[in-house]
């Protein structure tokens, strides 16, 4: 309740011409008020965060653990310099960039994420943020039944399986069908005969992931545009890999997506995340989500502001291109600071090492009895698939044992994959790390 | 007061004289990394030192306004003060270094602070059951709408329309239809649902009604109990956008005005930053007989160990990776713990008191339409000012030479020239009156010294014209 005595509360009333502060909600009507809400009463600062530090204290955090998990979500080095800059209220504490005039600051960042990002992935244009990699790859569907009007979405089994389930939902709406296209057995890669039985004259995209879900890099991607010929080319990527690996603008991708939470975005146990969206010029009016452009002002000095605004939901409302409005542009603004410290060369590094760490640890697993790393036969990024003869349950908690947290489970959403489990390592290893996941493994057989 | 933005003639990233960078860690490094076909040709991305990175973006952040900066009233989107502890928990490595598929024994902390939250939650919107996983306000109500559906659905029923009045957001019909709704708009009555509107629009084929209560006008709608029968008595469910929750806390919930699901926005009411347009968190809220259809996983307790539950009968599935933005979840559940019941209670209160104070030192000066004591917010009609050669645009950008953002504009579309203005409580009656003051000073200006502005801002009037016609949307584009 608030102090009815205070002076300035009482002056305030009387300018409104009530007595009481309840006078302002007498329109509530009276069967539908609550009594208070049932929870605690405020506490200090203090034991709020004395309370959730006690709570919070019950995790594990990357320097209590050694862990092998990606999946969608990676641990990579992230330089101080990006936490410094994103930790300016000046930014954090800013709204969208309404007034563009107050908002320079905000909208030059956007502006330099999304050419940072069209020069990684040769798009023309990226939008200045989506939710995240699955909700990007929803909207990329919804684009592509939009711009060809067919009814068919082209999918492959290798993409995680909670994007498969928000891609699901998100084509439900529009009525587009989901078509999962599968992978070669022997290599991990995507099958072309399966691909090219599934795209007809109903077919309205197709999405290819590289690397794939399984790390593994799809080198036959001219085959794929071969087979898929006009049809709207939609690639998925871990930006990381980027550094080193051929842009999906230079192999005919005509929408990119993706999660830029690699590009100096810490786990944060889920999120927040970086939904990467980018196309060529052609379809930019089709796109979803906020743009920057660039401008001059009245006196005709360079400026920014957000442009094609008329596809959005606050001007075209049932018509608009998504339903997008609050999306993650402190998170873009991360990225585009981590890329500009980690430079051309250092990605292009940092993309190598991670190439080269992942296939030594999978030989070095594969050299242990009853292991098999990787368990297909092809060019991986920073994730490969491990398979052993023991059972994966006892691996997992022998390692638990360890301070060694396994990589993810496939076999309860890939039946085909018994016993296996995908293991990711990233520049933030040590050696040492390497060394006890192999030790620990070493002691089972 | 006499504002003065930072500005640079700062140049872009691509444009600085390159540098040392920082160091990547070493590590050998073999060829035949990758296939041949595959292998990148150019990479077009500035190699600069720290220092010139830093000091790039802290130039830019000092051309632009923060709610740090000053007043922020911008309507419906309750630009309150962030209070800086939530940030530095939410900066604590075991909130930021915690990957989500660590096995549950790993992750308890985390793991308990979303079920306390969604407990909150349950009790602040009044409902039975939460899910945590939204992004933002529009997932949540995406996510509402495949679970309308889904309802339907599982009992035997195809509704296809959703019912929104005038003045609702835009994101409501966006998803009503992303979500393969027909869209039916119905007329307001006094700044109200017109009851009569509503009731012939009403019919088998309505699957919900979305409403925001209070609404965008600022008024509460008090016929929400027979709006709610109503729906309710034609078999379709109600659902309450909950960009204006600010304004009801510890008063009424939307449970209790008989809502079936419920949208929070973490990044207003909850007090989270808004960080220059996100990240947000958009949690939603059902009723028990709507709880089976909520997106996996849930959080559960068994009176020891919380765990994530896959196990939920008739699940629309997944409508983002992993559970939702964890990071502002942390902020979130530390803002509720800082205001307790009465604290939230307060809130409501002085957003409110604040609302109406502004409303009553502006309505000597300016339209405002319908006379009721509002909510959290209020609308200005600012069509008089075209008898001067003004307009709305021109009233906010001069606002931004007195130091203040700009109200929301041009929105809802039932009022001519909107100013939309949320003071939020966090604000102290001499800044409300010097906002006050600004706008009457604007008034008596000399019309072509509006029509030009903003002067104090790091840039003149902006030209979105321009930008549309001469479309640049990155370097590519640029130098093409």
């Amino acid at each position: 309740m608030m102090c009815p005595d205070n002076p300035k509360i009482k002056e305030m009333l009387r300018t409104i011409g009530v007595s009481s502060v309840n006078e302002l909600f007498s329109d509530i009507p009276r069967e539908v008020r609550i009594e208070r809400l049932n929870l605690p009463d405020g506490k200090c600062e203090l034991d709020v965060k004395k309370e959730i530090e006690a709570i919070l204290k019950k995790n594990k955090t990357t320097d209590d653990i050694v862990s092998f998990l990606g999946a969608g979500i990676y641990d990579h080095f992230i330089p101080s310099a990006v936490f410094s800059i994103i930790g300016r209220s000046e930014f954090y504490t800013s709204y969208t960039p309404y007034q563009a005039e107050a908002s320079q600051g905000m909208l030059q960042a956007l502006f330099e994420y999304q050419s940072l990002m069209a020069e990684l992935t040769g798009m023309d244009a990226i939008n200045s943020s989506m939710y995240d990699g699955a909700t990007a790859l929803g909207e990329a569907a919804l684009m592509c039944a939009r711009l060809s009007h067919k009814s068919e979405f082209i999918f492959p089994r290798t993409i995680h399986w909670e994007k498969k389930s928000v891609l699901d939902n998100y084509s439900k709406g529009c009525g587009l069908k989901l078509k999962e296209v599968g992978y070669n057995a022997e290599n991990g890669k995507i099958d072309l005969k399966h691909l090219k039985e599934l795209v007809n004259e109903d077919t309205a995209g197709v999405y290819i992931e590289n690397p794939n879900f399984f790390g593994v890099l799809e080198d036959e991607i001219d085959k794929v545009k071969e087979i898929i010929g006009n049809v709207l080319f939609v690639v998925g990527v871990n930006p990381i890999s980027l550094g080193i690996v051929k842009a999906p603008g230079d192999y005919g991708a005509d929408i990119v997506v993706g999660d830029a939470q690699p590009l100096g975005n810490p786990m944060n146990f889920g999120g927040p995340l970086l939904g990467i969206f980018g196309c060529r010029k052609k379809w930019i009016r089709s796109m979803p989500g906020r743009v920057i452009g660039l401008t001059k002002d009245a006196n005709g000095k360079r400026a920014f502001c957000m442009t094609l605004q008329t596809r959005e939901q606050h001007i075209r409302r049932s018509k608009a291109t998504s339903n997008i409005c609050s999306n993650e542009s402190l998170c873009a603004v991360a990225t585009a600071v981590y890329l500009s410290l980690i430079g051309r060369d250092g990605l292009k590094k940092l993309a190598a090492i991670n190439i080269s760490k992942a296939r030594e640890l999978a030989q070095r697993i594969d050299g242990i009895d009853g292991f098999k790393a990787p368990l297909f036969n092809a060019h991986h990024f920073n994730e490969f698939v491990v398979s052993s003869s023991l059972d994966m349950d006892v691996v997992d908690e022998h390692l638990r044992e360890h301070g060694i947290q396994g990589g993810i489970r496939l076999n309860e959403h890939f039946e085909e994959l018994k016993n296996t489990a995908l293991y990711c390592t990233t520049e933030t290893h040590v050696a040492k790390a390497h060394d006890a996941l192999i030790k620990a493994l070493e002691e089972l057989v | 007061m006499n504002y003065h933005q930072s500005r640079y003639d700062e140049p872009l990233i691509f444009e600085i004289e390159e540098g040392e960078p920082i160091k990547v860690p070493n590590y050998p490094i073999k060829d035949n990394m990758i296939p041949k076909n595959l292998k990148r040709k150019g990479l077009d991305i500035p190699t600069l030192s720290e220092e010139s990175v830093v000091r790039h973006y802290t130039r830019l952040s000092q051309m632009n306004y923060g709610i740090d900066t000053g007043f922020y009233p911008l309507g419906s989107c309750t630009m309150k003060y962030n209070r800086k502890v939530m940030e530095e928990i939410a900066g604590w490595r075991e909130v930021t270094n915690v990957h989500p598929y660590q096995d549950d024994a790993a992750v308890q902390g985390s793991l308990e602070i979303m079920y306390r939250l969604q407990r909150m939650l349950c009790e602040i919107g009044g409902v039975d059951a939460v899910t945590l996983q939204p992004a933002a306000g529009a997932q949540g109500e995406f996510t509402g709408l495949l679970i309308t559906r889904a309802y339907h659905e599982l009992n035997g029923e195809k509704r296809n329309e959703v019912i929104l009045p005038d003045s609702s957001h835009g994101t409501n019909p966006a998803s009503a239809v992303m979500a393969g709704y027909d869209v039916v708009e119905i007329p307001s009555k006094a700044g109200c649902v017109d009851l009569e509107a509503l009731s012939s629009a009403v019919s088998k084929d309505t699957a919900v009604l979305m409403l925001t209560n209070p609404n965008l006008l600022g008024l509460f709608e008090k016929d929400v109990v027979r709006i709610s029968k109503l729906l309710h008595d034609h078999g379709a469910l109600l659902y309450y956008d909950g960009a204006n929750l600010n304004a009801i806390m510890g008063i009424t919930t939307p449970g209790k005005m008989d809502f079936d699901i419920v949208h929070f926005n973490l990044h207003k009411t909850f007090g989270t930053p808004h960080g220059g347009g996100g990240p947000g968190g958009g949690p939603l809220g059902v009723k028990k007989h709507l709880e089976k259809f909520l997106p996996i996983p849930s959080v559960e307790y068994n009176g020891s160990k919380y765990h994530l539950d896959y196990d939920r009968s008739h699940s629309i599935g997944k409508i983002k990776g992993f559970y939702g933005n964890f990071n502002v979840l942390v902020k979130a559940y530390v803002y509720i713990k800082l205001m307790g019941s009465d604290g939230l209670k307060e809130v409501t209160e002085r957003a409110v008191l604040n609302a109406n104070y502004l409303k009553a030192r502006l309505e000597k000066h300016f339209d405002i339409p319908f006379k009721n004591h509002r909510k959290h917010e209020f609308v200005v009609d600012g069509s008089k000012l075209k008898e001067r050669g003004l307009r709305t645009l021109d009233l906010a950008k001069r606002l931004l030479d007195y130091g203040f953002h700009a109200p929301t504009i041009y929105f809802p579309h039932l009022v001519e020239e909107a100013m939309m203005i949320e003071p939020t409580e966090t604000e102290s009656k001499e800044t409300l009156d010097d906002f006050v003051d600004a706008m009457i000073k604007i008034l008596n200006e000399d019309v072509e010294l509006v029509k030009n502005a903003p002067y104090n801002t790091s840039v003149r009037r902006v030209s979105e014209v321009e930008a549309a016609r001469n479309l640049i949307l990155s370097m590519r584009m640029y130098e093409k």
